[in-house]
Formats: C-alpha cells, sequence, structure tokens
C-alpha cells in the first residue's frame, strides 16, 4: 500500500495525469476544507481548490515526494487564498459571509449582540489578509500554532507575532467604533 | 493585550465567525471544473517547436509565399508594405 502511494506520487513528480487525478480525488476534500477555514464561503472554495489544484499541476516537477503531498498541497492552498483574500477586501462580502453562514446566528451567545458579531467580521475582514490567515486558522479554528506555520512558511514565532498584530489591530477597530471587547 | 484580552478577544471572534465544522468537503465531486480548467489553460498556452505548425500550416504556407515573392520580386516590398 504505502509502495503504491510511493508510486503515485513518483509518477505525479513526472507529469502523469492519471497519477494526477488519483492524487486530485484523494486530496480534494483536504484541500476544500482547509481553504473553507481561510475564505468561509463554498462557492469561492470550490474555485479555489480547483485554482490550488491547477498549480499543484503545473508545479509537478518541484515536488518531492519525500516531503509528502498533503503538506506541500496546503501550503499551495493558503497561497492561493491569500491571493483571493489580498484581491477581495471589500466590506460588503464579509457582509456577505455573515449573512450565509446560518450557524453564525444560532450558535452565538445571546448576550453578544447580532450587532456587535456583524462590526466584528467586517473589522476582521479589514484586517491584512497575512495577519487575517493566521489568526482565522490558529484563533477562530484553533489549529496547532505549527501546522498552521508551516502551511504559511513561517516560524511558530512569526505566527504568534501575526496573530498578536490581528488581535490589536481588531481591538483598536472595535473600539474606534464604541465597542469595547 | 494580556491573557484576558486575548481570550475576550478570541470569544467575540468565535462568535462572529464560527469555526468550520468537522470535515467539511466540497458538495459535488470537482474533477470535471478541474478538467475544464486544464483544457482552457492548454487552449490559451502559446504553441511552440512542431506543435505551432499542426494547427497553423496554411498560415505557414502563407508565409512561406511571401518570403519567396520578396526572393524573386524584391521590388515587390515597397506594394505589400503599402497593403499590410
Amino acid at each position: 500500500m504505502q509502495n503504491g502511494a510511493s508510486d503515485v506520487l513518483n509518477l505525479f513528480r513526472q507529469g502523469d495525469e492519471a497519477a494526477f487525478e488519483a492524487l486530485f480525488r484523494q486530496h480534494q476534500s483536504a484541500v476544500y476544507g482547509w481553504i473553507l477555514r481561510i475564505v468561509r464561503n463554498p462557492a469561492t472554495t470550490e474555485d479555489l481548490t480547483i485554482e490550488t489544484f491547477w498549480r499543484i499541476h503545473r508545479a509537478h516537477a518541484r515536488f518531492e515526494p519525500s516531503r509528502g503531498f498533503e503538506g506541500w498541497a496546503r501550503c499551495i492552498a493558503t497561497r492561493a487564498a491569500f491571493d483571493w483574500l489580498r484581491a477581495q477586501r471589500t466590506e460588503s462580502e464579509v457582509s456577505a459571509e455573515l449573512c450565509s453562514e446560518p450557524a453564525a446566528t444560532a450558535k452565538a451567545d445571546a448576550a453578544v449582540s447580532a450587532e456587535i458579531r456583524l462590526k466584528t467580521a467586517q473589522a476582521f475582514g479589514h484586517l491584512p489578509p497575512k495577519l487575517r490567515i493566521a489568526a482565522t486558522l490558529a484563533v477562530i479554528e484553533e489549529l496547532p500554532q505549527k501546522e498552521v506555520a508551516a502551511a504559511l512558511g513561517i516560524s511558530v514565532a512569526a505566527v504568534k507575532l501575526r496573530i498578536f498584530r490581528a488581535l490589536r489591530l481588531l481591538r483598536k477597530d472595535l473600539e474606534q467604533q464604541g465597542i469595547m471587547p | 493585550m494580556n491573557e484576558q484580552d486575548r481570550d475576550r478577544m478570541k470569544k467575540l471572534l468565535q462568535q462572529a465567525l464560527p469555526p468550520v465544522e468537522g470535515d467539511a468537503g466540497p458538495e459535488r465531486d470537482l474533477w470535471p471544473g478541474m478538467l475544464r480548467r486544464m483544457d482552457a489553460e492548454k487552449a490559451a498556452m502559446p504553441l511552440t517547436g512542431w506543435a505551432c505548425f499542426n494547427g497553423a500550416w496554411f498560415d505557414v504556407a502563407l508565409l512561406a509565399g511571401v518570403v519567396g515573392l520578396v526572393a524573386i520580386f524584391p521590388a515587390a516590398v515597397p506594394v505589400l508594405l503599402y497593403y499590410l
């Protein structure tokens, strides 16, 4: 079984289309789930999953089978999501995200009003994408910082710094709007 | 920002943007979309080497004809330039 997986990775590296399809089918859910955590929009996530695999397909010759496919794919997916976030920093989009997430209202603490949640989400959407991704994955999704660092291609210390800066900027923004977190 | 502030911000953030649940996967198979993307990108790629002659033989023949005409009748160059 291990040999079979290794063969697929080696064939993919050589540009074999069937191996690429096998890897796509095996990892599409994981890549989709990872991107969804960052962009929080199913339709965009589908597009970005395809974009990620297109980048993977183009970069097949640079793939090192010994380092594993999942981590490599996750790095590329994070980069694709980052590029998208950088291009889409509008307030209306953040509002739409919240509206399209009915679970948000159901799960929310009754003490925190819908208005505060909306303003928080909007303020979070105004953060620079690199801070936003680190905070989303490590603070909202509570993923291990080591995992976040690997996906972003930075050190754990840099992840901590980005989270600190993200939360500080967010608090400042909310305070300017009269919300004291 | 102390630990308490950080926890408060985290709670507020998680209420505003709840974590994605469990194993979120696509609702449909994305492979057909991937194939369309690959086909579109391949079609948009510039042709190189002999590949450019496969679909454009007429252009190549026309170019060869023009080059031949210019070689035989150099005086035709100004006329060609006029019509270009």
